[in-house]
Parts: C-alpha cells; sequence; structure tokens
C-alpha cells in the first residue's frame, strides 16, 4: 500500500543484453503475481471481517425477531408455567436479579482489594506474580467446574441446592474480571499523584483510597459492569448450585430460579409456550448484557 | 565576629549533603509511621486486607482443584487412568468411562480451531492494515460483543435456527457429494438434522473468533512501525510484510492467542450441551453424528447424579477438564508474556 515498485522503471534502464531483458519481464510478471497474492489476501482479510459481523447480525436480529414476540406484560408480573399453559417469567427475572446483586457485592470487594495488591503492594514479588498468573487462568477457567467445586464444598455440606450457592459460585466468576481491570487501571494513575499525597503526610490506605482508586474510578467502575455482565449470562455454575424453582423465592436457602437455567430447561423442551418464553428470556439476557457491555466502553473511552 | 561565620556555614550544609537520595528512585515509599499514636493500624490493616484478598485468589484455584480430587477419588480408586480410554458409560451397571465425552470436546475444540484460526487472523490483519481509522474502532468492539453475547443465546440460537439451516443447505448437500469418495463420504454419515459434533464446532467457532482475533490484533499493535516500514520501503507488499515481517515477530504471542481460545472452547458448557445432541457413542467418526462433550455430560447428569460412583465419575470427567484447559491457558500465558519480554529487546 505504502511503497510499489515501479516495473516501468526496470524498463527504462537502457537495456543492451536480451537475457537482462529478458530478466526484466520476468521480474515484472513476479511483481504482478506478488500483486494478485496480496489483493486475494486482502480480499480474504476482508471476507473474514464480514464472516464475523455476519454471525453478530443474525444472532442479533434473531434475537430480537423471536424475542420480543414473546414478550407481554404478563412476562414479567407471571411465574414460569407448567407446559402448555399462560404464564411469565417473573421469578427467574428476580432469581437472576437477587444471584447477581449479591454476588456483585461479595465479588466486588474482594476482586478490587486484590486488584489493589497486584498495583500498589508488592507488585514484583512472587505472591503477586502467582496470583497476576492464577487470575489470568481462573478468568478462562471453564465455568462449570467452579459450578462442581461449590458443589462439593457448600451443596454437600448444607444438604441442598440454594440460592446462597449459587451466589458464591457467580461471585468466584466476577472476581478474576475485577481483579483484572482494577490491577490495569490503577497502574494507569500517575506515580506523581502519589508521591504528592505521600509528601502531604498521608499515610498509605489514604493515599490508595482517596487518591489512586478516585483518579482510575471509571476504570474500576467499567471492570464492575464486565463483571456483572458476565455473570448474568452464565447458566453451567447454576445448574447445580442454585438448580430452579417453579416458583418466587426471596429465601437464599432454597433452590431458586435464575433466567439462564429456565430458559436452559424450556428450549429444551418441546413445549411452545415455553420455547416462546425462552426467547423473550434471551431476549432479555441479550439486551441487559450487550447494553452493559457497551455502557462499560462508552465509559472508559470518555475517560480517554 | 568573622570565627563565627565559616562554622555556621558547615552547620548549614551538613545536613544537605548527608541526606541527598541515590539516585532518581522510582518506588514510592510511604513515610514513616508514627508509633505514638495509633494512626499506623488502619494502614497495616487495609495491607493485610489487600494480602488476604490476593490470597483468597490463589487459594480459590488450590479449592477448585482439591474439590475436584476429592469429588473423584472414588472414581479414580476404581477405574484408574483405564478411565481415559473406557469408551463404557453405564449408569446402571456402575461401568465409566470418559473416552467418548473427551473425544466430543476435543473434536468440537479442533473443529473450532480450524474455522476460527483463519478467519481470526484475517479480521486482526483488517483490523490492523485495512480498515480505515475511523472504522478500526466500531468494528473492533462489534467483534469483541461476539464474546459478550451469553453463551446460553448461542445455544438457543443455535438449535432452533442455525441447526435446521445447516442441515438443509450444507450437510444434506455434502452428503450427496461425499456418498461415494472413500474417506471423506465415512466422516458425514448419519442423520443431517444439524446436531451434532459439526455443529457444534462451528457454534464454537463463532465463539472464539473475537478472544483470538483480538489477541492476534493486540500483538501485531506492538510489532515495532519501523520494521514494517522498512519492509515497505524494500517493495514489500501488504501481504508481504504480514507474513514475512509481522508473523514472524509476533509468533509466540499469535499462538498464545490460539491457545487461548482453544482453552475457551474446550471448557465451553451451555452452547455445546444444545446442539451437541448429548448422546453416548463412537461407532462412528461421523462429525454429523450426535455425540456428548465432558461439559455437556456434567451439565445434562450432574444435578440427577445419586451419591456414588456417577457422581464420582463426573467429578473425574470434570478434573480431566480442569487438566487439560489449564495445561492449554498456561501454555498460552507463557508464549504471551514471552513476547513481551522479547519486545524490549528486539525493538
Amino acid at each position: 500500500m505504502i511503497a510499489k515498485t515501479n516495473p516501468v522503471a526496470l524498463n527504462t534502464v537502457e537495456v543492451k543484453h536480451k537475457n537482462l531483458q529478458a530478466s526484466a519481464l520476468a521480474r515484472a510478471s513476479k511483481f504482478k503475481q506478488r500483486k494478485r497474492i496480496n489483493q486475494l489476501a486482502l480480499t480474504l482479510s476482508l471476507l473474514a471481517m464480514c464472516f464475523g459481523l455476519f454471525w453478530l447480525i443474525w444472532i442479533l436480529w434473531e434475537t430480537i425477531r423471536l424475542g420480543v414476540g414473546g414478550l407481554a406484560i404478563a412476562t414479567f408480573t407471571e411465574m414460569t408455567p407448567p407446559p402448555n399453559e399462560s404464564g411469565g417469567i417473573a421469578n427467574a427475572i428476580y432469581g437472576s436479579f437477587l444471584m447477581v446483586l449479591l454476588a456483585t457485592f461479595v465479588g466486588t470487594p474482594v476482586g478490587i482489594m486484590a486488584g489493589i495488591y497486584l498495583a500498589e503492594y508488592e507488585t514484583k514479588s512472587w505472591l503477586a506474580n502467582i496470583t497476576r498468573f492464577v487470575n489470568d487462568i481462573l478468568l478462562s477457567a471453564p465455568s462449570i467446574v467452579i459450578g462442581l467445586f461449590v458443589y462439593a464444598v457448600i451443596v454437600t455440606r448444607f444438604k441442598s441446592f440454594s440460592g446462597w450457592a449459587g451466589v458464591i459460585a457467580l461471585a468466584m466468576i466476577a472476581i478474576p474480571v475485577v481483579i483484572r481491570t482494577t490491577e490495569n487501571m490503577l497502574q494507569l494513575v500517575p506515580a506523581g499523584l502519589r508521591e504528592a499525597a505521600y509528601a502531604l503526610g498521608s499515610p498509605k490506605w489514604k493515599v490508595i483510597t482517596k487518591i489512586t482508586l478516585r483518579a482510575a474510578r471509571a476504570g474500576v467502575i467499567t471492570g464492575l459492569l464486565l463483571a456483572v455482565a458476565r455473570i448474568s449470562g452464565e447458566t453451567a455454575p447454576l445448574l447445580f448450585t442454585a438448580l430452579n424453582n417453579q416458583f418466587w423465592t426471596s429465601n437464599l436457602g432454597e433452590p431458586m430460579a435464575s433466567l439462564p437455567v429456565t430458559i436452559f430447561k424450556f428450549a429444551m423442551s418441546p413445549y411452545e409456550n415455553w420455547q416462546k418464553l425462552a426467547w423473550a428470556g434471551v431476549f432479555l439476557i441479550t439486551a441487559a448484557v450487550l447494553g452493559l457491555n457497551i455502557l462499560a466502553r462508552v465509559l472508559t473511552r470518555s475517560k480517554n | 565576629m568573622s570565627s563565627t561565620l565559616p562554622v555556621s556555614n558547615t552547620q548549614f550544609e551538613m545536613p544537605g549533603t548527608i541526606q541527598r537520595p541515590e539516585k532518581n528512585k522510582t518506588v514510592v515509599k510511604p513515610p514513616p509511621k508514627n508509633p505514638r499514636t495509633w494512626g499506623w493500624l488502619p494502614d497495616k490493616l487495609f495491607g493485610i486486607a489487600a494480602k488476604a484478598a490476593a490470597i483468597l485468589t490463589l487459594a480459590m484455584l488450590m479449592g477448585i482443584l482439591i474439590s475436584l480430587v476429592v469429588g473423584a477419588l472414588p472414581a479414580i480408586e476404581k477405574f484408574g487412568f483405564g478411565f481415559l480410554t473406557n469408551s463404557t458409560w453405564d449408569p446402571v451397571k456402575e461401568d465409566f468411562g470418559g473416552l467418548v465425552m473427551i473425544y466430543g470436546t476435543l473434536a468440537t475444540s479442533f473443529i473450532a480451531l480450524l474455522i476460527a484460526v483463519p478467519v481470526s487472523f484475517g479480521i486482526a490483519l483488517f483490523l490492523t492494515e485495512l480498515s480505515p481509522s475511523w472504522l478500526k474502532r466500531p468494528l473492533g468492539t462489534a467483534i469483541e460483543l461476539l464474546a459478550a453475547v451469553p453463551s446460553i443465546v448461542y445455544g438457543m440460537w443455535g438449535l432452533l435456527v442455525f441447526g435446521p439451516i445447516l442441515a438443509t443447505y450444507v450437510q444434506q448437500p455434502l452428503q450427496t457429494l461425499l456418498k461415494d469418495v472413500p474417506v471423506l463420504g465415512g466422516l458425514v454419515t448419519g442423520p443431517p438434522v444439524g446436531i451434532g459434533i459439526l455443529s457444534a464446532g462451528i457454534i464454537l467457532a463463532i465463539m472464539i473468533i473475537p478472544f483470538i482475533a483480538s489477541v492476534m490484533r493486540d500483538v501485531f499493535e506492538v510489532t515495532p512501525p519501523m520494521l514494517k516500514e522498512s519492509a515497505y520501503a524494500l517493495g514489500s507488499t501488504t501481504w508481504e510484510v504480514m507474513s514475512k515481517v509481522v508473523l514472524p515477530y509476533t509468533k509466540a504471542g499469535v499462538v498464545g492467542g490460539i491457545m487461548l481460545g482453544l482453552g475457551r472452547a474446550l471448557g465451553e458448557t451451555m452452547a455445546v450441551t444444545f446442539i451437541i445432541g448429548n448422546t453416548n457413542q463412537l461407532n462412528s467418526l461421523s462429525v454429523f453424528e450426535a455425540a456428548n462433550s465432558i461439559t455437556s455430560a456434567l451439565a445434562n447428569e450432574f444435578a440427577e447424579a445419586g451419591a456414588g460412583l456417577h457422581q464420582a465419575s463426573l467429578f473425574y470427567l470434570g478434573l480431566v477438564l480442569f487438566f487439560i484447559t489449564f495445561v492449554v491457558l498456561t501454555f498460552s500465558k507463557l508464549l504471551l508474556t514471552q513476547l513481551k519480554k522479547n519486545e524490549g529487546s528486539k525493538s
């Protein structure tokens, strides 16, 4: 794109010998071939981009088309129905909301504190390095394995599936996301701010809470939003921790319905009304998750 | 009068010369603690809390590992490593082997990589070299949003929308086309209903494209512009710069990104559970056949499995999955950090 050899320039050189001319011609044809390969590669790359966008648009389109059709007032006010009866998914929405809210409350302080440790305390120590490494593994670890862990530790201990188990499983997924963004955002805060605060005699914890954390506020909130987005769509860790519940419950000691698990159950069923409700649920989840993601991006962009 | 002046001069200069710091240190040191007041207490507590939170993260990983091993112990004692090569899964006779699920997990992930790697490379190439700069951000965001779509949405869409279309427009024509070809024909037998290893692989590919593409884009962007410009100045085309300069320079990072995608594909649960068919069979290696993966077996059977050998075998499967993803992700992380270390020395 920037530089192109000019084949004409090669030919304008005064050519005495025929074989020299032949080699120039060969070079010109080689150049044409290189150009063709280049064009082919760039066209393929454009197609790859279209391929990626194609799926996004298709999925969103179907979600909106089938999801909006399933939405009604009853969706938000009635409980999950038995097969072939009308109803809504109010209990599932409430269960999801409650568990995600509590998981955020549990996970956020831990994540932010660990992020502070990595960015502000012993940044280069072996503990920090291992924590960073483990955190990256946890960030991509299969979420169903976290469900297994919570089942083994909490569900078998209390001999019952419960909302609390779901909350803990979701918090364990949220923590690595919060740690990662908090650490990255704190590292962006210029050292001069900290030095100025120390120079005025403030202790370290005040410097962190009043200066650096405040300076990195937008970034930390972004991390929170991303974590909330991530856990609101998670199904696998809830399957055998919070299980499911047909009825409205605020008791976290009982099994609790959640939107993703309800969608899973309804979508796999042959009943038409269940599938319709599942599409409505899918629409709600997708809208919420993508909305949170876009909001998070807008927040960091205005900060930069 | 005159005798006192020099003395006072030295007194004034002394503290300055002794306490001058050795070098401009970047490390920020907190002021010394004041032992007479209790002001140091919150500082100490805050530091301990931060450290505890970091240790808790470590404990989480150890806890997961220990709980999986403990849960799987009865199955490990009974079946040993034979579990990995045994293809029966019979809850009634209590004879369990994980080969079918392990094969399903590896096969779907392999198909996913086969599709996702070239596409992600194309996307990263487009975003770094081709796209006009005003389009870079929106297009990058759009691709990253693919990663944000919850996996259950992929699952439901895959089962009810994508599966039937794949069956009619891809699987049936392929079957008629390859019916008499010896090896390929065997790969496409079975009912073309849009459920099975191939469909699961395609959905997984869509799900991991954003991860691989964004890592590739990031590592392509760390290539020193000097290298690229030198190649352009010698007359290289964009493709030649990409394949002969940028790609060799960022090799480790690119492989790291692919490994990250593989780790994601191996552990993906809901989308696979929806569309793989959940059938324990390994009679034909056809990619159209319904099969089972580790994650879908866990999702479907765990809540109903009674305590005992069935549950222990499922824990064993979880342990195998965790082990594989742990190795893959560790490998990915090491490659990506290696690239970061090289950055300074090469540029």
